[in-house]
């Protein structure tokens, strides 16, 4: 459980050398390909209107150093007021972090230093209980996201607000508190359950897991702490929404999720920053401990802005007869490096991985899912989607590994990757690493480009080109978004179209 | 009263071997309540003619006029000549994966229409349309013509011609791939929209059986990218007894057999 992704050869497709033209609907247009990139480009330039690129001005953030060493690792830890063995657990992760290489293969970090990160950025001093108490600049960004709607609606059962560094806000709907679920920020988790932290922490991604997982683990903040008791069913979603405000902002929300025997929990993550020229880092951790019949589910929209870098270890750790579902929406950031991964530990365990990549103008994202199969009987699927457009560049990174001994366990895969014009690229990488024989393995993969005859079918039937071009994508990602919360099914939906716009010339 | 005149249409194709023509020269004219079956040999560029009308890209027209009430077709792309009033039945429809077709039909409808239709007219409309081309209703959940049978890709395109009520309508092959029964249920579509809206049809198709169904009024001989004999009914009997051959270039042999 603590190896590394490690880079295949590329089954390279897509590129410039796709030959076939889209959009040429109009007798007489020039059918040179140039021309058709140089239109897209000047759509795409003007193509400004990331909706949450809003900031708010910020004394915290501006008075915030930048940079990472061992004082600044044991000053987070002191401000937190931490017991020895978690400052101890960072201090780990920090040694991890300078002895590891950068990955060397995946996105492009080379320009990526450390440094030019601000790593502890704390915009008030204690979570607020009320929305009301929050400064009133605050308040504003999440009333225009829409979240204490939400939480007023009862379309969640508990929200977590993470603003900079800290949860700036927790609530919890009182009959989960009364069934003993726990719902608080990771800071607060390690003062109130200190036992059932330390029982956990770091048990499931280790502070040495890989490069960006150890400087989590060294400068972790915020992040949700969940307990579901045995038994309950938690069966609304808790949302928790986490907004990067100051620029240069490192982000690393740290969340451990513990559903014990034949509990259910659904936790919904979005995310979204303002535009900045310069980069800002979103590196978190996500633990899940999925004890015997339980089931979880764990959902990302993931909208960051075009400047963040984006590099997240989840993993979820799956014992006899439980469930792990990873939904992974990754439409923002500049760069992504995600594979949700589940050990499936016990017989029977199961797991799956629904995802979707968009990879638009000048972004990567390098996503996918790994599946560590080390009991009998255990099974997973995975499902990628991908779509690239104006230059965008999307990968599939898998590994599928089950271990001798675990017979009877299967694993399907399914990539499917989309590219909407000639100029973009989509890469799969399927790592498969198999020591039984009796499984079942299927994989399956498939690039295809919007075709000439799927927009001129919807085109003759009165949808124009966007609109026809809007219908197909919408429908390629229906299998992932059909998977969402109504309202986050809507707003993927929204964003995959905003993404679209001016796609075709 | 709607008219579609095609004039001098030459258009070609780009093939492997460089470009090609196909449409070398048509003229037809065609107006509302009208029927007019176009038949010939595989290859003649039957099809051709029927995708060109329609505007696909992968057609470049060189020289002629395609008019529809005076409008120039020809301009336009493919969405504003299906507002304009033209519907093309395809022989293969395309599968739009994760689209469900209640959502496409009613988008479709949205669009020629200019506004979206009453839903409760609408939900209807379709129900009632659906249950008469012997569909089940589970159908309109389905993806668009995904995983649908030859017959059923046909029952859903004439399906279309009869909600979305276009002026004219080119039927390309409409009837290939049908059993008897099927042929039947999609000829009562066709008749239908002609009925209800005085739909004026360019049907393109190679065989004679469907012409039991869908009586044409004229019937053209289409051979070599151009049409080569026009008549009455009675010229489908002709064909049915002597077949192609005399209308293909010496030595050609046709390929075809009347059924």
């Amino acid at each position: 459980m603590t190896e590394e992704m490690t880079p295949q050869s590329p089954d390279e497709t897509g590129g410039a050398a796709a030959d076939v033209e889209m959009s040429q609907y109009v007798a007489g247009r020039s059918r040179v390909n140039e021309d058709k990139i140089r239109q897209d480009d000047e759509i795409i330039s003007q193509f400004g209107e990331y909706e949450y690129g809003w900031h708010d001005s910020d004394t915290a953030g501006e008075a915030a150093k930048k940079g990472i060493d061992e004082s600044v690792v044991r000053a987070i830890s002191a401000d937190k007021g931490e017991p020895e063995w978690m400052l101890d657990i960072r201090l780990k992760g920090y040694q991890a972090f300078l002895d590891k290489p950068m990955p060397d293969w995946g996105v492009d970090l080379s320009g990526f230093n450390a440094d030019d990160f601000k790593y502890y950025v704390k915009p008030i001093d204690k979570p607020a209980a009320t929305w009301e108490e929050l400064p009133d600049e605050i308040r504003t960004t999440y009333d225009r996201l829409g979240i204490p709607e939400a939480e007023k609606k009862r379309l969640v059962s508990g929200v977590a607000a993470q603003y900079e560094s800290e949860v700036i806000y927790n609530s919890i709907q009182q009959e989960l508190k009364d069934q003993g679920v726990i719902f608080v920020d990771t800071d607060t988790a390690v003062r109130e359950y200190p036992d059932l932290v330390r029982k956990y922490f770091g048990t499931v991604v280790p502070p040495d897991d890989n490069k960006f997982g150890a400087l989590n683990t060294a400068a972790w903040s915020g992040g949700s702490f969940i307990y579901v008791p045995k038994g309950v069913h938690v069966d609304i979603p808790l949302q928790a929404y986490f907004r990067i405000n100051t620029p240069n902002m490192g982000q690393f929300e740290r969340t451990l999720i513990i559903a014990d025997e034949g509990s259910y929990v659904h936790y919904v993550e979005g995310c979204t920053a303002p535009i900045y020229s310069t980069d800002s880092l979103h590196a978190a951790i996500v633990e899940i401990i999925v004890e015997k019949h339980a089931r979880v589910r764990y959902t990302t929209v993931q909208n960051w802005s075009n400047n963040v870098y984006n590099l997240v270890t989840q993993r979820a750790y799956v014992r006899e007869g439980g469930t792990m579902e990873w939904v992974d929406g990754n439409i923002g950031s500049k760069a992504t490096m995600k594979y949700p991964a589940c050990i499936l530990a016990e017989p029977y365990a199961k797991a799956e991985t629904m995802s979707l990549g968009f990879a638009g103008k000048g972004q990567y994202q390098d996503t996918g899912a790994k599946m560590i199969h080390l009991a009998p009987h255990t099974s997973s699927t995975i499902v990628a989607k991908s779509i690239s457009r104006g230059g965008g560049r999307s990968a599939y990174r898998g590994l599928v590994k089950i271990v001798d001994g675990a017979e009877g366990s299967s694993n399907s895969t399914v990539c499917d990757a989309l590219l909407v014009d000639d100029y973009s690229r989509s890469d799969t990488y399927p790592h498969v690493d198999v020591r039984e024989d009796d499984v079942s393995m299927a994989h399956e993969a498939t690039v295809s480009k919007v075709s000439e005859d799927q927009l001129f079918y919807l085109m003759s039937r009165g949808l124009s080109e966007d609109e026809a071009m809007g219908m197909i994508v919408r429908g390629f990602v229906e299998p992932i978004s059909r998977e969402l919360p109504m309202e986050y099914a809507l707003e993927l939906n929204r964003l995959v179209e905003l993404q679209m716009e001016g796609s075709v010339g | 009263m709607s008219t579609l005149q095609i004039k001098d249409l030459v258009a070609s194709v780009e093939t492997k071997d460089g470009r090609k023509r196909i449409l070398k020269g048509v003229n037809l004219t065609v107006n509302s309540g009208e029927t007019h079956a176009i038949m010939g040999p595989n290859g003649s560029g039957k099809s051709t003619l029927a995708y060109t009308l329609a505007g696909h890209p992968k057609y470049e027209v060189e020289s002629g006029q395609v008019l529809l009430d005076g409008q120039d077709l020809l301009a336009m792309t493919p969405d504003e000549r299906a507002k304009a009033g033209l519907f093309l039945a395809m022989q293969y429809p395309v599968e739009v994966p994760g689209v469900s077709m209640t959502n496409f039909l009613r988008t479709a409808k949205t669009e020629i229409d200019g506004k979206a239709p009453a839903i409760r007219t609408w939900t209807r409309e379709l129900t009632d349309a659906m249950k008469r081309l012997k569909m089940d209703p589970k159908f309109a959940t389905r993806s668009v013509n995904e995983g649908f049978s030859g017959g059923e890709k046909k029952r859903a395109e004439v399906l279309q011609l009869e909600l979305l009520r276009p002026k004219f309508a080119v039927l390309d092959e409409t009837d290939s791939g049908l059993d008897v029964d099927a042929l039947r249920i999609v000829s009562e579509g066709v008749n239908r929209a002609k009925e209800s809206t005085g739909l004026g049809i360019l049907m393109v198709t190679h065989y004679t059986r469907i012409l039991k169904y869908i009586k044409p009024d004229i019937v053209h001989v289409f051979a070599d990218g151009h049409f080569v004999k026009t008549g009455g009914p009675e010229l489908a009997d002709e064909l049915e007894e002597q077949g192609y051959d005399q209308f293909l270039p010496e030595g050609a042999g046709s390929e075809s057999a009347l059924a």
